[in-house]
């Protein structure tokens, strides 16, 4: 009999299921509550709800936030450069799509 | 152990000035990092940079660093020199101030454990010691178009390094078994709630972040939640309309080609692309294809469409 047999793991897609708060995302991310409004006032990320403390972030908020912190720190943009960065990086990745049908 | 030419890493002359390794690291950092780059060795490239501007943007470390010698190679077996660091005082008592766990052996024996402020970046263990809980990591996984259509399960081997009893990280590969939700698309992240980096002390696992890309099919093409397939037509069937068969990820269905398409002409099937709420589109793009006039019977036909239906392809562009 294997005992190796493992054990099947089910996650949650980031993108559909997760929605976190203020303070979900701050903790996810380590990083304050003012870092991330800052972020949210330059419209990186958009919260349903009204105010901070009834923000809902969509999953995705968190590898947006992430992608913006780590572009701060390792190439000393500022929040409305990394800004500028994340939106061109979409429409990088949606032209690759694109492109790819054409490359085949 | 591997020498290091942190010059060549940096593609400065040894004799650049500190503002000359500053902007070069500044475009490097751009052009590999892991966030921006779709290099697939960029965060390999990324850390050998910071590590080589680690040392080179500190005077002190540079210029112990240059005490080893211009005649060193990348890559070449070293071993530093006994009292080869003696006189040279570093910043922040000891060598180094911050936990920099992912310098080469290189560095460390160089500078020590803790090299540099570099860790606050991409990848690195910042605030480790401050927190309890596991880092988050990400892998990617490879699945096919049909596994998003049906769900699927996966075997992922994972590398990651551990601290060893030694006090040094070892790397550790382990094996997960993963289910694939139907509906996911490229691009997507399949959160596994504690499978990440383990954490300190009581504290909790990070969380593990599977990327999920698409394996290219040889014939659908997906863009977001709608799947594209060039589809052969005969020119008659193009012209005369058709019901032909279709092939979807789904299996094939009979579809309707409308009398006078041509190429390029784009038919819906509603709802049969990516599934979820709301599924995505599938889409028929008509690509006429000729038979080939390889007999004679074949060229007659040509000769007699050509009498029958007087035609200038051309009259768009004015010739």
């Amino acid at each position: 009999m294997s005992k190796d047999v493992l054990s099947l793991l089910t996650g949650e897609v980031l993108e559909d299921s997760v929605e976190l708060t203020l303070a979900d995302l701050c903790r996810a991310c380590r990083v304050p509550a003012d870092r991330v409004i800052e972020i949210v006032e330059e419209g990186i990320v958009e919260p349903l709800g009204g105010d901070p403390a009834h923000w809902r972030f969509h999953g995705v908020s968190l590898r947006r936030v992430g992608c913006v912190l780590r572009l701060e720190r390792d190439l000393g943009v500022n929040t409305a450069g990394a800004a500028l960065a994340l939106q061109l990086l979409d429409e990088i990745e949606t032209l690759r799509t694109r492109l790819q049908r054409f490359n085949d | 152990m591997e020498f290091k030419d942190y010059y060549e890493i940096m593609g400065v002359k040894r004799d650049a000035t500190q503002d000359e390794i500053k902007r070069a690291y500044r475009k490097l950092a751009r052009k590999y990092h892991p966030d921006v780059s779709k290099e697939p060795d960029a965060e390999a490239r990324f850390k050998e940079v910071g590590e080589a501007y680690e040392v080179l943007k500190d005077p002190e470390k540079r210029t112990a660093y240059d005490q080893l010698g211009a005649s060193w190679k990348d890559g070449q077996d070293f071993r530093p020199p006994p009292d080869w660091d003696q006189g040279f005082e570093f910043p922040g008592g000891g060598y180094t101030n911050v936990d920099a766990e992912q310098f080469s052996d290189f560095f460390e024996s160089l500078f020590g454990r803790g090299g540099g402020a570099y860790s606050q970046g991409f990848g690195g263990r910042a605030q480790r010691e401050y927190h309890a809980r596991g880092e988050d990591t990400h892998a990617k996984v490879v699945i096919d178009l049909e596994d998003a259509f049906n769900g699927a399960t996966r075997t992922i081997t994972l590398k990651h390094s551990e601290m060893g009893a030694d006090g040094r990280p070892h790397l550790k590969e382990r094996t997960l078994n993963v289910r694939i939700p139907k509906g996911v698309r490229q691009g997507q992240h399949i959160r596994l709630a504690k499978q990440g980096g383990a954490g300190i002390g009581k504290g909790e696992h990070g969380d593990l972040y599977l990327e999920i890309e698409f394996r290219q099919h040889p014939f659908y093409h997906v863009e977001g939640l709608d799947v594209y397939l060039d589809l052969p037509v005969a020119p008659w069937e193009a012209a005369l309309g058709a019901s032909v068969k279709v092939p979807t990820p789904n299996g094939a269905v009979e579809m309707k080609i409308p009398a006078n398409s041509s190429t390029g002409r784009k038919m819906r099937l509603k709802g049969k692309g990516i599934p979820g709420n709301p599924a995505g589109d599938f889409y028929v793009v008509i690509q006429v294809t000729l038979p080939p006039a390889d007999t004679e019977a074949a060229k007659a036909a040509y000769r007699e469409l050509e009498k029958a239906a007087p035609f200038n392809p051309r009259a768009s562009l004015g010739v």
